[in-house]
Formats: structure tokens, C-alpha cells, sequence
């Protein structure tokens, strides 16, 4: 494993532009890629696992999978469902797919993160290697840790852009103990309108899904918890195998909405926000505040929109991404990222254009 | 433990040039009232909740709209003067304590809550709203503000986002980095930039993270939009009692191991139990070695089923006596002398030092073992009080600084605390921040190259270092002094 540390630094001391990588599983994410491919998957396997402590530490090119194996023996999960957009498993084997180091990079969530968090709620700490060459740790393995700058965090959804990530801790969750699934007929501004408020009331909310009148909820709590809340919101009960193969669709954009080609737009609004008159279908998540509108619609006037409505726009995947995949960032904004960038890669050698053409 | 020097230097200062003109400066973009530069005036601003240190500024400006906190800001700059920020100064690291020669920003008339709305279950609010005032507005709709610190009666919104406070309820709930959505931040050169949004996430790095926890050393909070969380229908908590700390450290894991994350789950040693009983008579257990509170919450039916396991786990790791809250009342007496832990020893001790370690439960034993050993070594009483679920650990260092040499020893008994932290894998603070307190002791836990990649961090928002300098981040000068002593990395 050291060596594999010997072989990052003498790469990133050569100070040409590197593409960090683990099972590529998002390359299609973000700006263009550029620069020598830097493959983390040498630098793989957990480095400490302390289900009382609910907390995992793992090396940047851990499969994802794995990961969740592990967890799974003591019945604990990565509550913010990071995608592994590609095969995680053959044949029962663990193959490829997305790398924990990948996952944090790209802070990427899936369906129950309304409610259960993000990526970087669940980051206690991170050991970074900077355009220097250096080994730093930021964070560490404990709740709660206020000793210096949040930078665990903001490397956390940088897409590589400040650092290579070596190591990673996460704070993990128990399974939950019960969960049903509910559906329900219902438009767009009905489906709002209740997901908004139940998210207001004591119901054990975990994710929900609107797409084509169809409003699908999870719940997930205690029993009793679950029983309850299924006798008071009514609707249709969906089969558990048939159900955890919806939810797994959404998460891993296997379901039919995320099939072909047309690009995905991923919009990122208040839940609040009134249905959307867009060209194109769309699919609603995190109750509201997640919404994916497919086609090649005017990237200025969609992120117009989305701004107007308190949000922001990000060319997910496919389409033409020449315009920039990401929100433009106020010249102010865009001056501290320039200098964090500076500070922790001097001389551009991580991902360099893959969050903003400017860096 | 600079207060003689600095108040002299105060008051030499009276004449000096730099500050009447950064005082004429000051008085032309604030109403006379908003600026207090006598002596007198400044002194309630010398120190926060760290009464140890203290320093006179030369002025405080209390401003009481945007356009008057950038214009401080601006005049600051263009003298190179520095600022601190200033909330309720309930903080208890020293983050306020004033730079000399500096001026103390207080956001005290921003106290407006500005926007609630329920349907979207968030609160926008001015830095200087009290938490629990936030929590006491939005009852109506059945919600709260779920961060919880102690200090919650006075603490302001603005500080808990310097500290990312947390609170009894952090494991289940989060803390205000998890319960803060978005930040209109003035930097020190007078700029205005959003961050966060009140969508789920925002385009860029997550300067959110960054912002909070920061201790005032980035930006001003100008206005924050906290998350609001429904209120729980029902809570209940079992109070069990152990004639070891080990015992009770593995019925906290027990509980955890079983899947259960209780909305509360506190721990207190013998000598806080004693302290608190005195004071709020909660019938605490006072023979034990140990006492722990855990909490559960949500819908009557779950609340049943959680309090059933925990205390079947609570048995099965060998509590001596269990007790389950009946009713409200006795739900908030349990827990009373919990959160007057800090009050109750201030009874018990003409001053006391509160510290913050968090340490991976596992060494919990071994810590409150070497601490009981210091305590001996110091001559200096020692009561704990630790958040079990998330291992952050608060030792209460008693001391009479009337005694001389006692203020210093305990001190030093204080920074072996936070080196033992560091040793069994944890960290010097989880909740309280570094502050003034703690900046040596982030050489221990720190290298040069970490501490450099902070300073780059804060200079990217701060290029000429003038927002609350020298606190948090120790300079390389501070860590080969630190290492003289033989602790630093």
C-alpha cells in the first residue's frame, strides 16, 4: 500500500494534469475529461470498522460495494445511498463499480437523502494528498470534531479538483428495522402539496418518487412506526421484492425514464417549488427538492428557471456540455474557489475543467 | 493569561493616532449609539464565556443593518484593523475574546426572524435570534430547531454557526452543520456572497461546510436559513445506573450495536451526579459509578418498542436501578440536571474549566481512568459529563484562581486532557471549538503542512488575515513554542 502512496506522489510531483479515477463508474459526470489517468483501485480495503462507534474508515479505492458488504454483516448502511452506476456485483463476486473514493469525491446521494442526508452529512474525515505531494488529515473518526476548518467537507462533491483522496471516514446507520411502500395516483402540484406537508408532521418519510401521475413514498422506522403510518396515508401497498428493485432503479438510474440517450438534467430546487413548465418529462425526488427533467432543452433559460425558483441546474448527463455542466458561480463566489483551488493544487494538476472550466 | 499587559495596552492606547482615526472613520458610518470606544463601555465585551482571558478592543461596533456591517468592515480593511465577531459571548473557547487593537463586531441588534415557513419546514433568521427563540416560533407549526447546546436560552444563531454547536440531541438530529441550509456572509473586504441554497444543495465547493464552524474567522453571518424539524409526538427516557463506567460504556454500545439511535443518550460520572442531585434533586442514583440517560422519540407506538430494547440492553450490561419516565415532568427532571451539569459544579467551585474532547468510545475507560490519575497529580477535582452516543467528553476542571498558581495549574491539567484525546485516536474539540483556549493544542493534533492548508483555507476569504486572527489556527510560532514542552507533532 505504501507503494501505491510512493507511486501517487511521484505522478502528482510531476505536475501535469492528472485524471483521478477509481471504477470510472462517473465519468460521465461533470466537465470534460482531461489530463493522465490516475487509477485509485490499488489503494483499496477497510482500514477500520467500529459498528458500536457507527464509524467505517476505507481507503479511496475500496469498491463501494465492499463497503456496504461489510456493513451489512452487523446490519448498519450507508444511510445516503451513494449510486454505484454500474455493476457492483458478478455473479456474487464484487466487480468493479464505484470506489468509496469516487463516491465522496463526487457527493453524489441517492433516493432517501432528503431525509437521511448527504454524502458530506456522513463525512467525519478524510486523509487528502495535495498538488504538493502532501499527506493531510482533515476531520477524523469521531461525531463530533470542531478542531479546524470543515475540510473533509469541502473536498467532499469537489470532483477531485483539490486533492487526491487516500482515505476516507463515514458515519454509518443501522438498517432500518421496518419499511413498506406506498403508491398513490396523483398530478404533479397535488403530489407537492402532500409530500411537503407530511415532511412537516412525524410520518417515517424516508424517500419518495413522483413521475407520470404515480406517486411512490418509502417509509422506513420502527414497526410499529411503519404500521401506523401505512393505516394513516392509505394508498396502495407495493410488494417489498418489487419495491426495493424500484427504489434500487432510482438510485442507480436504471429505471426506463433514465434509459437512452436525450440529455438528463438535474435540477436541485426548494421542494416548494411549483411544478415546472418544461419541455420534456420529468422525475421527481426528495420530496420535492430533487426533480430530473430529460431532453435537450435551452440551457439558459433552464437555469433561469431553476435560479428563479431559488435553485440551480446541472447538465447531469449526456447533451452538449460546451455551455458548462454546473451553475455559473457569482464572480465573488468564483474568486474563493480560484484561491481554494490555488491553495491545495497549486499547479493544476487535479481534474483540472471537470467542476469549472475556469480551474 | 495576558490581561494585565493588554489592559495597559488599552489604555496607552487612548492616544493613539491609528485608532482616533479608525474611530473617526467608525463614527461617520454608525449612529453614535452603535459605536462604544470609552473604557467602561468596553469592558462587558472584554471576555466571553472563557472568563480567563480577557482584552479590551479599541471600540465596539453594534451595528444594525447590512449596509452598517459592510461599511465597518470596509473601514476595518482600509486600515488593516482586525475584527471579531461578537453573538451572545456564551462561547466557552474564547472565539469573541477581543484582539487588542482590534474592533468587536457585535451582530446583538440583528434579532429578527425574518421569514418562517412551515410548509417548507425552514426559518430565515438574523445572526443574533437566540436558538431557542427560533424553536419558540415556529411551536405553532409543530416544529423546532433540533441543535440543542446548552447554552440555548442565550446562544445566537450566528455563534452556533461559528462553533457548529451541537447539543444533546446531535446524534440522532445532527448538528448546525446538518441543520443549516444557506448563509448570506459579508467577507472582510466588505463583499456580500451567498452560500448554500434553500434547495437541498448548491453548485460549486461546499462552502457551507466551510462557513460553519469556522469561528468567525471567514465571514460575517449576515442572515442564516436553518431546517426545521417536526416535532416528535412523544418522548420518553430511561435513566439507568452502573456501579462501573465500563459497564455503562458497553450498554451504550449494546444500544447502538442493536440498531437503536437514541434521540439522547448522556453519561455522567460520580462526582457530577453528586453535583447536579444537590442541585436540581432529580433522585439521581448517587452511589453509582455512573449514570446514563437514554432517550428515545418519535410516535407513542415506536417510543414503546425503543424504550422496551434499551432498557432490556440496559439490564443485560448490568444497571443497578432503572427508571423510565412516566410523564413530561419527569421526562424534563431527568434530564434537568443533565443540562445544568455546567451550573450545578459551578456551585461546587469557585471557577471550573469545561473541556471538550471527543474520543472513540472504545478508550472511554481508559480516558476517565488517566483523568482521575491527572486529577490526583494536579491536585485539582475533576467531574465528567459526556455525550456517550457521539463520545464527546466534557471534564470539569475545579479550581480557585484566588489561589495562586491555580488558574495555570489547571490549565495545564487541561491541555493533558486534550493530548490523552488526541493519543486514543479523537480530537481536541467536539463542539466547543478551538478559540483562544485550544490553539496551542492543534499543534499536537495538527502538522505544519495541515495547519498551513488552514491558513491558505482562511486566507482565501481573508487574504490579509484581519477577521478574528490568532485564534483557532496556531501560527508555526505558537507550535515550537508548544513543542519546548514536548507535545507538538
Amino acid at each position: 500500500m505504501s507503494d501505491s502512496i510512493e507511486e501517487f506522489r511521484s505522478r502528482i510531483l510531476e505536475r501535469k494534469p492528472l485524471r483521478l479515477k477509481g471504477g470510472g463508474s462517473k465519468d460521465f459526470y461533470g466537465g470534460p475529461l482531461a489530463g493522465e489517468v490516475l487509477d485509485t483501485r490499488g489503494y483499496s480495503g477497510i482500514v477500520g470498522y467500529e459498528p458500536t462507534e457507527l464509524v467505517i474508515t476505507a481507503r479511496a479505492g475500496t469498491p463501494l460495494a465492499e463497503i456496504e458488504s461489510a456493513l451489512a454483516t452487523r446490519r448498519q448502511v450507508l444511510a445516503c445511498e451513494p449510486p454505484h452506476f454500474g455493476n457492483a456485483t458478478i455473479g456474487g463476486e464484487i466487480a468493479g463499480g464505484a470506489t468509496i473514493g469516487g463516491a465522496v469525491a463526487a457527493g453524489l446521494s441517492g433516493p432517501r437523502r432528503a431525509v437521511a442526508g448527504s454524502v458530506r452529512d456522513y463525512v467525519l474525515g478524510v486523509k487528502l494528498m495535495d498538488g504538493e505531494g502532501r499527506e493531510l488529515n482533515f476531520g477524523g473518526q469521531v461525531m463530533k470534531n470542531v478542531a479546524g476548518f470543515d475540510v473533509s467537507r469541502l473536498v467532499t462533491g469537489s470532483l477531485g479538483t483539490l486533492g487526491l483522496i487516500l482515505e476516507v471516514s463515514l458515519k454509518v446507520m443501522p438498517q432500518p428495522v421496518a419499511q413498506a411502500t406506498l403508491r398513490f395516483e396523483m398530478p404533479q402540484d397535488k403530489a407537492l402539496d402532500a409530500l411537503n406537508g407530511w415532511g412537516g408532521q412525524p410520518v417515517p418519510l424516508a424517500a419518495s418518487c413522483w413521475q407520470d401521475g404515480v406517486l411512490t413514498l418509502r417509509l422506513s422506522g420502527a414497526r410499529a412506526a411503519i404500521t401506523a403510518a401505512c393505516e394513516k396515508l392509505g394508498g396502495e401497498r407495493v410488494a417489498e421484492p418489487e419495491a426495493a428493485s424500484f427504489w434500487d432503479s432510482l438510485r442507480e438510474q436504471t429505471a426506463a425514464f433514465f434509459a437512452g440517450d436525450a440529455p438528463l438534467w438535474r435540477l436541485s430546487l426548494p421542494s416548494v417549488a411549483p411544478p415546472l413548465d418544461l419541455p420534456g418529462p420529468q422525475l421527481i425526488e426528495w420530496g420535492g427538492a430533487q426533480r430530473w427533467l430529460r431532453g435537450a432543452v435551452d440551457a439558459a433559460h433552464l437555469r433561469e428557471t431553476a435560479a428563479r425558483a431559488g435553485g440551480h441546474a446541472t447538465l447531469f448527463r449526456g447533451g452538449d456540455k460546451t455551455g458548462g455542466v454546473f451553475a455559473p458561480l457569482s464572480p465573488a463566489l468564483m474568486e474563493v474557489h480560484r484561491r481554494l483551488k490555488q491553495s491545495f493544487d497549486p499547479y493544476g494538476v487535479f481534474n483540472p475543467g471537470r467542476l469549472y472550466p475556469e480551474f | 493569561m495576558s490581561q494585565p499587559e493588554d489592559s495597559a495596552a488599552t489604555v496607552t492606547d487612548a492616544a493613539n493616532p491609528d485608532r482616533e482615526a479608525l474611530l473617526a472613520d467608525l463614527a461617520r458610518v454608525l449612529p453614535a449609539a452603535a459605536l462604544l470606544s470609552a473604557a467602561e463601555d468596553l469592558k462587558p465585551y472584554e471576555c466571553d464565556g472563557l472568563t480567563a482571558y480577557r482584552a479590551l478592543p479599541w471600540a465596539v461596533a453594534l451595528p444594525q443593518n447590512d449596509e452598517q456591517v459592510v461599511a465597518v468592515l470596509k473601514a476595518c480593511h482600509a486600515r488593516k484593523v482586525p475584527v471579531v465577531a461578537r453573538g451572545a459571548g456564551t462561547g466557552l473557547s474564547g472565539g469573541a475574546t477581543p484582539v487588542v487593537q482590534g474592533v468587536v463586531l457585535s451582530l446583538a441588534k440583528f434579532m429578527r426572524i425574518l421569514e418562517i415557513d412551515p410548509l417548507a419546514r425552514l426559518a430565515r433568521v438574523q445572526p443574533g435570534v437566540r436558538n431557542q427563540a427560533i424553536s419558540e416560533a415556529v411551536a405553532p407549526f409543530g416544529l423546532y430547531y433540533a441543535p440543542d447546546p446548552s447554552s440555548q436560552i442565550a446562544c445566537t444563531i450566528g455563534g452556533n454557526v461559528a462553533e457548529n454547536s451541537g447539543g444533546v440531541h446531535c446524534l440522532k438530529y445532527g448538528l448546525t452543520l446538518h441543520n443549516v441550509l444557506k448563509l448570506r456572509v459579508a467577507l472582510m473586504n466588505g463583499e456580500v456572497i451567498e452560500i448554500g441554497s434553500h434547495a437541498l444543495d448548491d453548485a460549486g465547493y461546499d462552502l457551507l461546510a466551510l462557513m460553519i464552524g469556522s469561528e468567525g474567522m471567514l465571514g460575517i453571518v449576515l442572515e442564516a436559513t436553518v431546517k426545521l424539524t417536526p416535532k416528535p409526538r412523544t418522548a420518553q427516557v430511561v435513566m439507568a445506573s452502573f456501579d462501573s463506567v465500563i459497564d455503562a460504556g458497553n450498554a451504550v454500545a449494546a444500544i447502538i450495536a442493536a440498531g437503536i439511535i437514541p434521540a439522547g443518550l448522556e453519561m455522567m460520572d460520580k462526582l457530577a451526579t453528586a453535583a447536579v442531585e444537590d442541585f436540581v434533586h432529580a433522585g439521581y442514583d448517587l452511589a453509582a459509578a455512573a449514570i446514563l440517560l437514554a432517550e428515545s422519540d418519535g410516535t407513542t407506538e415506536e417510543v414503546a418498542e425503543e424504550i422496551a430494547t434499551m432498557s432490556t440492553l440496559l439490564e443485560q450490561n448490568g444497571a443497578r436501578q432503572l427508571r423510565i419516565s412516566q410523564s413530561e415532568a419527569e421526562r424534563l427532571k431527568y434530564w434537568a440536571g443533565r443540562k445544568a451539569a455546567f451550573p450545578a459544579v459551578g456551585r461546587i467551585t469557585p471557577d471550573y474549566l469545561c473541556m471538550d474532547g471527543t474520543i472513540p468510545r472504545k478508550h472511554l475507560s481508559h480516558v476517565l481512568t488517566r483523568i482521575a490519575e491527572l486529577s490526583a497529580e494536579f491536585h485539582l477535582r475533576c467531574a465528567n459529563v459526556f455525550h456517550a452516543g457521539d463520545g464527546n467528553l466534557h471534564p470539569l476542571i475545579m479550581f480557585d484562581a484566588r489561589n495562586p498558581g491555580e488558574t495555570e495549574r489547571a490549565i495545564a491539567f487541561g491541555a493533558k486532557i486534550l493530548e490523552l484525546s488526541v493519543d486514543v485516536g479523537g480530537t481536541i474539540t467536539g463542539e466547543h471549538g478551538v478559540g483562544i483556549e485550544k490553539v496551542k493544542q492543534m499543534c499536537v493534533q495538527f502538522s505544519r503542512e495541515e495547519l498551513d492548508a488552514f491558513h491558505a483555507v482562511k486566507a482565501a476569504f481573508d487574504p490579509l488575515t484581519l477577521l478574528n486572527p490568532g485564534k483557532a489556527v496556531p501560527y508555526p510560532r505558537h507550535c515550537s513554542e508548544y513543542r519546548l514542552t514536548g507535545s507538538a507533532r
